[in-house]
């Protein structure tokens, strides 16, 4: 048994040592990547030298580690997927995939991982795929320092820029989407990270997010997207640091929330979107210290919420703080700051003395009229708010900060 | 042209209520600006005074002043000069006066502590309804020949541009929620100047509600480029068309 | 000069000028008197193009005036109830119209400014000033740009009896300059030295216009004053005498 044992371990030590670079370029006794993949045993480096390479679909199915110098071109030349993968320990570094096969009915990807474990795709460029990377069935995939540029024109023929599903213990880290149809997507993937990503300019959600649960996301910023951040029908997310910025238009979000409970929704800045955030069907969310600045409206809550705390956050400069649906109102608004607050504080505690209701009889109207919009700020809006708020009969009762903060929370 | 409005508007600047609007506007900005936290509460302030005050003041000081220049006016008749350029030059004498006081009450706390879009659409706005509630005045002015009459029309027209008009068009809205109305909804706040100046503002202050399913309409519109001509283009008609009106009536007039 | 022919003029009910001709030239004065609402203010601003009347012609120097305003550089008006801006300094009055006028510095009578002493007072506000002093502000804006025609509404009306005295010697000068003046009153004593041609006006109807010489011959009097009240009395004993015979005709 020992000696078994020493003999595996030997293989292993054997193998590290025994590890080859082999090197392709135009100047190299390799000329294509394809010969080398061929030739690489386990654990061998392959080191391509810059250039332009149209050799097809690339396909790894052993451990290795492709290593590009000065972003060789991998060009799919919109016929294939430029790089397939599966199995395990492959990392990919330093190339430059372009125009991979599209196709409005396939999913094709530039970098294909399916059934892999443990795959890094690091520092690469990805440009003008169908879809960036598309990994399925995986586990332990890192997915870092990539800058993915899309050319979307329309949601049906788009494909996403990072697209997971049914995978766990994937990091997500340092990329940068843009032109895709969905920045980042997942889909029953578990335990897994997406830190510090940009998501910006994409057709549809700068992240799409559903069945997923016991994720975090934290200091991405989701910039301009068609329609914001959607995240749902999961429990135990945390959703922290994050900007949602500029995501305008009509349902367009900072972030939508759809049949989440038990997750968290902290620190994150919401400015400038049409809706900050949308929430149906929350339960037990808590939402804490955000910035809410300049959106229409900084949140649109449902009547089918309940239980969720929305306190300590800054709402300012937003044309509307707090907007719903009904009238039964079941979750906490309290402690929050409101720059729409005209209260005092008399004994100094620094909560308003009278009770704020964040929501104004007009946001009510335009819920059913939308078209009213454009009577915004008009006096006759102004006297009807005024008189609302002085003896409220349309807008929820319940939904009330009895302890407003007087001045802002330093965040 | 300017031989007699240049001194009808060193008249004007005498005027303790020209002095006192003028320090009314600057007090009231500064304080606005000068509240410790965010300045929505301000902006939204500032708003309210943009649409209803400046109005206000421009219809009524216009019409008391017309009146009360009425035998200045016969003199000026007398003298060889015709009767479209006395009546403007009373009109733009007036005009410069109450913009003075705007740029000077408003223009200089938003130049401090505002100097964005959101701050130059007030200015914008501003000027443009000083204009067109000066020309107004200037209608009702030359239209009614007594004096509590045309000051209780001019009021009567602020009123209506500043409360009930809304009131009918938030009731169209309503009333026929079922049909299609941005169109329409277009197309009635064109028909009020002070609508018009304040959607212009909401433009700049409110982009992100506006991007909303209707408001995208409106914005996609009036942000457009034809949509600011459109916008000046009405603006100036509402300038244009009462002032008109008045010098064809003042040609006519017998004083 | 000025040629008046058939004008008619028709506030709502009430017919203030009722065919009127008239024909006056240079050299005269004319007093144009009448009761008050007799319709003389009413057509001095026909004249001045202030009034439009209904129908009826005004000439200028036999220049239809209908509607034109170049011809008013010949007149100087003086209003009867001078009301000016109320920050306006009378300093920068007397400037706006100079600039208005555009007559050269040297061509202006400033006689009647230094003679009622408005110089010193160039720096006051015109609503400081007493109803005299703007009146005799007025004077000296009418001849100020030294008018071939000068129409002066009730003149002396609010004026202390030295400033009047000294207006009557400026109406003089300008009448031996050959001018024409044309002044409305409802008194008439102060005025009958000047006067050369009397025109009456009631309800809007001209009742006589008359030089002052035949005047006094067909009347014998020599007041105008009582020359004028004779002549109503005799028509009036017309009336009176064409009534009766119309009764008893009827009779």
């Amino acid at each position: 048994m020992t000696r078994f044992y020493l003999l595996i371990l030997s293989l292993v030590i054997t193998s590290r040592v025994l590890s080859n670079t082999i090197r392709v370029g135009s100047n190299e006794k390799l000329k294509t990547i394809k010969q080398a993949l061929l030739l690489a045993k386990s654990g061998d480096t392959v080191l391509v030298q810059y250039g332009i390479y149209r050799e097809g679909s690339l396909t790894i199915t052993k451990p290795l580690t492709l290593l590009g110098i000065g972003f060789p071109v991998l060009d799919g030349e919109n016929k294939v997927e430029n790089l397939v993968i599966s199995g395990k320990d492959v990392t990919i570094r330093g190339f430059q995939f372009r125009d991979s096969r599209h196709s409005s009915s396939n999913d094709y990807a530039a970098i294909d991982i399916i059934d892999a474990t443990n795959i890094r795709i690091d520092n690469n460029k990805i440009i003008n795929a169908h879809f960036g990377i598309h990994i399925a069935n995986s586990t332990y995939c890192t997915v870092s320092n990539n800058f993915i540029k899309g050319q979307a024109v329309s949601e049906q023929s788009a494909g996403n820029g990072i697209h997971i599903w049914k995978s766990d213990h994937a990091t997500i880290e340092n990329n940068h989407i843009q032109g895709h149809r969905d920045g980042i997507y997942f889909e029953f993937v578990t335990q897994s990270v997406i830190r510090k990503n940009t998501s910006e300019n994409n057709i549809r959600y700068g992240l799409h997010f559903m069945f997923s649960h016991q994720d975090q996301y934290i200091g991405n910023i989701f910039r301009n997207n068609g329609t914001g951040v959607a995240v749902m029908y999961t429990r135990n997310v945390t959703m922290t640091g994050n900007h949602f910025e500029k995501n305008w238009g009509n349902s367009s979000y900072g972030i939508l929330l759809k049949d989440i409970t038990d997750s968290d929704l902290s620190g994150n800045q919401f400015t400038n979107n049409t809706i900050g955030i949308f929430m149906e069907g929350g339960n037990r969310i808590k939402v804490e210290k955000n910035i809410f600045k300049n959106n229409g409206w900084a949140m649109k809550i449902q009547a089918n919420c309940s239980d969720n705390f929305i306190n300590y956050n800054n709402f300012s400069n937003n044309t509307f703080d707090i907007s719903t649906n009904g009238t039964m109102v079941l979750s906490d608004f309290s402690r929050n700051y409101w720059d729409k607050y005209e209260g005092y504080d008399i004994n100094k505690d620094g909560f308003g003395d009278v009770p704020y209701h964040p929501v104004s009889l007009y946001a009510m109207v335009i819920e059913q009229n939308p078209s009213s919009v454009i009577l915004l700020h008009s006096f006759m809006v102004t006297l009807l708010d005024k008189a609302e708020k002085a003896m409220p009969v349309l807008t929820p009762e319940n939904l009330v900060d009895k302890q407003p903060l007087m001045k802002p929370i330093q965040l | 042209m300017f031989k007699v409005s240049r001194y009808v508007f060193y008249d004007i600047i005498k005027n303790k209520i020209i002095l006192g609007y003028t320090l009314f506007l600057f007090v009231v900005s500064m304080s606005m600006f000068r509240m410790e936290d965010s300045n929505k509460k301000a902006i939204l302030s500032l708003l309210t005074i943009i649409l209803i005050v400046i109005p206000l003041v421009s219809v009524v000081f216009s019409t008391i002043h017309y009146y009360n220049s009425y035998e200045f006016i016969e003199l000026l008749l007398s003298q060889p000069l015709s009767r479209t350029r006395i009546l403007l030059s009373e009109y733009a004498g007036v005009c410069i006066s109450l913009l003075s006081s705007f740029f000077i009450g408003l223009g200089i706390p938003v130049m401090l502590y505002a100097f964005n879009p959101t701050g130059l659409s007030f200015l914008f706005t501003g000027s443009a309804l000083t204009m067109v509630f000066t020309s107004l005045a200037f209608w009702v002015s030359v239209k009614a020949r007594d004096k509590a009459r045309g000051i209780g029309t001019a009021l009567l027209l602020w009123f209506y541009f500043a409360l009930i008009y809304d009131g009918l068009v938030l009731l169209i809205l309503f009333s026929f929620s079922d049909y299609p109305l941005e169109k329409i909804t277009l197309l009635l706040s064109a028909l009020n100047p002070l609508d018009l100046g304040r959607i212009f503002i909401m433009l700049k202050m409110d982009v992100s509600a506006l991007m909303g399913y209707t408001g995208a309409l409106y914005k996609d519109f009036f942000g457009s480029m034809s949509g600011m001509l459109f916008t000046s283009g009405i603006m100036i008609i509402w300038i244009i068309l009462p002032l008109w009106l008045s010098v064809r009536k003042f040609k006519r007039k017998d004083l | 000069m000025i040629r008046i022919e058939h004008i008619q003029k028709r506030f709502k009910k009430l017919q203030v000028l009722n065919d009127i001709s008239a024909e006056f030239e240079r050299g005269q004065v004319i007093s144009l008197i009448g009761p008050n609402g007799s319709g003389k203010t009413t057509l001095i601003k026909s004249i001045l193009g202030m009034v439009k009347p209904d129908s009826g012609k005004i000439f200028f120097r036999n220049a239809y005036i209908n509607g034109s305003f170049a011809y008013r550089q010949h007149i100087g008006y003086m209003p009867q109830i001078g009301r000016y801006p109320d920050h306006m300094k009378m300093g920068q009055l007397f400037d706006m119209l100079k600039n208005i006028r555009g007559v050269p510095e040297e061509q202006l009578d400033n006689e009647l400014i230094r003679q009622f002493d408005l110089f010193t007072m160039f720096e006051k506000p015109m609503r400081t000033l007493s109803g005299g002093t703007r009146q005799k502000v007025s004077a000296a804006l009418a001849f100020l740009f030294n008018p071939e025609v000068l129409i002066l509404d009730e003149p002396t009306a609010g004026l202390d009896p030295l400033s009047s005295e000294i207006l009557k010697e400026k109406i003089l000068k300008e009448k031996q300059k050959h001018k024409l003046i044309l002044i409305t009153s409802h008194i008439l004593s102060d005025l009958d030295e000047l006067t050369t041609h009397v025109m009456y006006l009631q309800e809007g109807n001209l009742q006589f216009f008359k030089e002052i010489g035949n005047l006094r011959e067909e009347t014998g009097e020599q007041k105008l004053g009582k020359a004028i009240a004779s002549i109503l009395k005799s028509e009036k004993e017309v009336q009176t005498v064409i009534r009766d015979l119309l009764s008893a005709v009827k009779k």
